[in-house]
């Protein structure tokens, strides 16, 4: 072994207190300066591992076997209180959101001070404290240095976990999916940032993440997770440019990219659960390339080309990516506009004094058209959609629906009105009531607003279901049985219960795994056009908006900047926060330049 | 018969202990009086007689029967307290539900309401009207009912104001559905868990309030027999024939242990299937 290799792991596996296993004969090898891409849906063990580098499993699992190298020594061979002495002054760990890694009691500087005085008492200086933190990008002065976290951004929070991740020096740092909470354009500076240490302190990093097109912009290798194992591991611009296993290849066509207007497209199944993972390959369920070997014999993690090693037996036979051009819906070129709101603005007050978080926006959906509104968080979308639904009654300015002037509360409004509009949800997880059955749920819109009776409402809940590729028998299972994907489509169903005109759909697929995302964007655009249904379509995912959108309007701090024909507005933006946005956005094509100076 | 099977097997062992336990005690105070050697209100030997073969349990202050009495005497305190708590349950859930869905002036209302009930201690309150009202099981009933129902009120009003921010809830407002059907069918239902895991302390706290007030004579009546009774008609004795105490004690107390035990079982196993919802893969 290299004398630059900083951390080595071989045959990892950690596996529950019933002996499953979460993650199963994992071997890597990170040099310093460079970085390691673990990429995996949720489900993958790729948190587990995350952890399991650092000697630790959570309450519940062991780690069963395997050595874990770090700088020469391996942890696993430690006794607790050793182990622990090396975290934080050899292995650092960021974890994904920063406001569990911070103590919201104590000044930042503080904490800085805390970690250098337990792993490195001879640095322990605020001249120490300073540096670090100029070297994430934060400000030293002693003001700065004297805030609590919760007087920082989430940016700031972030930077910090980092500083204080870096201040020892170690030689491997983990960062399990740290910028998955933060807006595009911070997440696209705190990625330079990384990128950037990595490079100068010479330390090994390795980066956890959902996200494939996050990791294609900062890992140099990548190894894709699933069910516990590595299924491919190689070179980032090598496995993007030529998956070798089936997964990779469908996890790359179900990466929605606002560069392309192509449909990405869904990973057929669902994903293993623990405990039920299969004699043969852990994919071959889902696999479309699939031979009966594959059900009876797991194939091995092997080198087939230099540097790259893949887990398939038919590795060969993987086709090329290939993404189907988006299919332009028909567009009548002069379509009535169905949805209007004029001058709208809305806030919230507080003591006294209202905090407008909308302010004049104007917006139209023609009948049959899908338009879509962009906007970071915080930027007032989520309340657009809930002025719109009649939960939140704007300020001022008027909601129209077919010439029809909306009450601003959802119980003025007429059953029709109320009808015609439906919202789906951002998270499945909570527009579902967990104690009904799940075809109740969609059955009572039908009956409620339609005036269907109980059996013909039930009727239409097993037409709706097989409308969204769900088995009848989903009619009876609880929420919590379900999976997000399954729950976010019994969710749609639900909407589509009441016939509606417009559907509004506010964020829908962000909790959603991108396999599953390319999967429900898929069926949307499809009902789209089998229903005639018009959509606003809310997002902070470019991808995802360059996929289903005709239209785009770019929400900016309560204001609409920018609003023009989605081809328009993502190839050539006009405003200069939709230029942010455009390039921040993290995307697979050209992403060689990105951040690498 | 499969679900009741299921239930059983994710019982924690205090909780399945704590079943049988309460099933043990429920049947002894309905079933106990048929098997009663002597009629338990009637004089049959000398006062405080010590255990023997005739007497299995010695004999009371006035030389009945502790046995058939013992047998006899747990039905009223298990009727009154089942009642106290479900006529505190039938009070508290609606105004709870009301006061933590509507948070305006009407919500607010009801709960200084109800936080003026719950200045007043419990013991004070069934005295109070007991005096004014008079002795007797009615009273009794509603009096612990109300002494519950501020703390029953307070639960079911944070329960609620927690789920009453989640999308299904706003799903059903923006579908106008009525306010009774948002709280009826969207909301009680996902407020039963921290519901079901305070049902024992409640009936126990009724168990221990019916005897409490039995004891010190406002509740039932002499000629009754009564757990309760018991201890007090027997206390000056307890040197000369401690089972007359013990006895009806040790049913009270374990009548106490099992509820709360088999609530917390029941709590459980609530937690952990709505807990479950967050592991499913997506």
């Amino acid at each position: 072994m290299s004398e630059r290799v900083a951390i080595e792991v071989r045959d990892l596996r950690i596996e529950t207190r019933a002996g499953a296993a979460i993650v199963e004969g994992v071997d890597l090898a990170v040099e310093r300066g460079s970085i390691l891409g673990l990429v995996g849906e949720s489900g993958s063990g790729k948190s587990t591992l995350a952890l399991g580098l650092l000697g630790y499993c959570q309450a519940g699992l062991r780690i069963a076997r395997g050595a874990v190298h770090v700088d020469g020594t391996d942890l696993l061979a430690l006794t607790d209180a050793q182990v622990r002495s090396h975290r934080g002054r050899d292995i650092a760990y960021v974890p994904q959101d920063p406001q569990t890694a911070l103590s919201p009691a104590q000044r930042i500087g503080e904490q800085i001070h805390r970690i250098l005085r337990r792993h490195a008492p001879e640095r322990d200086t605020p001249e120490t404290v300073a540096l670090v933190l100029q070297r994430v990008g934060l400000p030293a002065d002693r003001d700065f240095v004297r805030r609590f976290p919760h007087q920082l951004s989430g940016g700031q929070q972030q930077r910090v976990a980092i500083a204080m991740a870096i201040a020892c020096e170690p030689a491997v740092v983990v960062f399990d999916e740290p910028t998955t909470g933060l807006d595009v354009v911070t997440q696209a500076r705190i990625l330079d940032e990384i990128r950037r240490l990595s490079g100068e302190s010479d330390v090994a990093m390795i980066y956890v993440s959902h996200d494939l097109a996050v990791v294609a912009e900062i890992a140099d290798r990548v190894a894709v997770m699933y069910g516990g194992r590595f299924l491919e591991e190689g070179a980032t611009a090598d496995v993007l440019q030529r998956p070798l296993h089936p997964y990779t290849a469908g996890l790359i066509d179900a990466i929605p990219d606002h560069r392309r207007f192509a449909m990405p497209r869904g990973v057929p199944g669902v994903a293993v659960a623990v405990g039920e993972r299969p004699a043969g390959c852990i994919f071959e369920a889902r696999c479309a390339l699939r031979v009966p070997n594959c059900a009876v014999e797991e194939p091995s993690l092997d080198v087939v080309l230099p540097g790259r090693a893949v887990r398939c037996f038919e590795w060969e036979r993987t086709p090329p990516l290939a993404r189907p051009e988006r299919v332009e819906p028909a567009l009548a070129g002069d379509a009535e506009p169905l949805l209007r709101i004029e001058a709208l603005s809305a806030g919230y007050s507080a003591g006294g004094s209202t905090r407008l978080v909308l302010r004049d926006i104007d917006l139209t959906v023609a009948r049959g058209r899908s338009v879509a509104l962009v906007g970071e968080s915080g930027s007032g979308k989520t309340t657009l959609a809930r002025c719109i639904i009649g939960l939140h009654p704007p300020a001022s300015g008027a909601i129209r629906l077919g010439g029809e002037d909306l009450a601003p509360r959802a119980r003025q409004r007429s059953l029709d009105a109320r009808r015609r509009i439906q919202l789906v949800f951002q998270n499945p997880y909570d527009s579902l009531n967990p104690r009904q059955p799940v075809g109740r749920q969609t059955a009572w819109p039908a009956r409620r607003l339609r005036g269907l009776s109980s059996t013909d409402a039930d009727g239409e809940t097993l037409r709706l279901l097989d409308l969204l590729r769900l088995p009848a028998r989903v009619a009876q299972r609880y929420p919590h049985e379900l999976s997000g994907g399954e729950r976010q489509r019994v969710a749609i169903a639900r909407a589509l219960a009441a016939a509606p005109d417009v559907l509004v759909c506010d964020e829908i697929t962000s909790a959603l795994d991108v396999s599953v995302q390319a999967a429900v964007l898929e069926l949307l655009a499809e009902l789209r056009s089998a229903l005639g249904l018009s959509m606003l379509f809310i997002s902070h995912d470019l991808g995802v908006v360059a996929a289903v959108a005709d239209d785009v309007l770019v929400l900016d701090r309560g204001e609409i900047c920018e609003a023009g024909p989605a081809r328009d507005v993502l190839t050539a933006p006009s405003a200069e926060y939709t230029r942010q946005l455009v390039e921040a956005a993290p995307a697979l094509e050209g992403s060689d330049g990105g951040g690498a100076s | 018969m499969s679900r009741a099977r299921r239930a059983w097997r994710a019982f924690p062992p205090p909780a399945r202990v704590g079943l049988v336990g309460l099933v043990a005690i429920v049947l002894v105070a309905i079933l106990g009086p048929l098997f009663a050697p002597y009629p338990p209100a009637t004089s049959v030997g000398p006062p405080f007689a010590p255990p023997s073969a005739e007497f299995l349990l010695g004999t009371d202050n006035i030389g009945q029967d502790v046995l058939s009495r013992v047998l006899s005497g747990g039905a009223s305190v298990l009727i009154l307290a089942g009642l106290a708590t479900l006529l505190a349950y039938a009070i508290g859930i609606p105004l709870g539900l009301f006061a933590g869905y509507n948070r305006g002036l009407a919500g607010g209302i009801v709960m200084r309401g109800v936080d003026v009930l719950l200045a007043i201690p419990a013991l004070l309150l069934l005295l109070v009207l007991a005096t004014g009202a008079g002795a007797g099981a009615t009273i009794l009933v509603v009096g612990i009912a109300l002494v519950h129902v501020p703390q029953i009120t307070r639960i079911v009003r944070a329960a609620t104001l927690q789920t009453t921010g989640r999308a299904f809830i706003e799903a059903a407002e923006a579908r106008g559905d009525s306010t009774a059907r948002i709280l009826g069918v969207e909301i009680l239902p996902n407020i039963s868990g921290p519901l079901l895991a305070d049902v024992g302390v409640r009936f126990t706290g009724s168990v221990l309030l019916v005897a409490a007030v039995n004891f010190l004579g406002l509740g039932v009546q002499p000629p009754a027999v009564d757990w309760a009774l018991m201890i007090s008609e027997n206390r000056s004795g307890i040197s000369i024939q401690p089972w007359a105490v013990v006895a009806p004690a040790a049913l009270l107390a374990a009548l106490a242990v099992a509820v709360n035990s088999v609530a917390d079982g029941i709590a459980r196993i609530y937690g952990r299937s709505s807990a479950s919802g967050e592991e499913a893969p997506a």
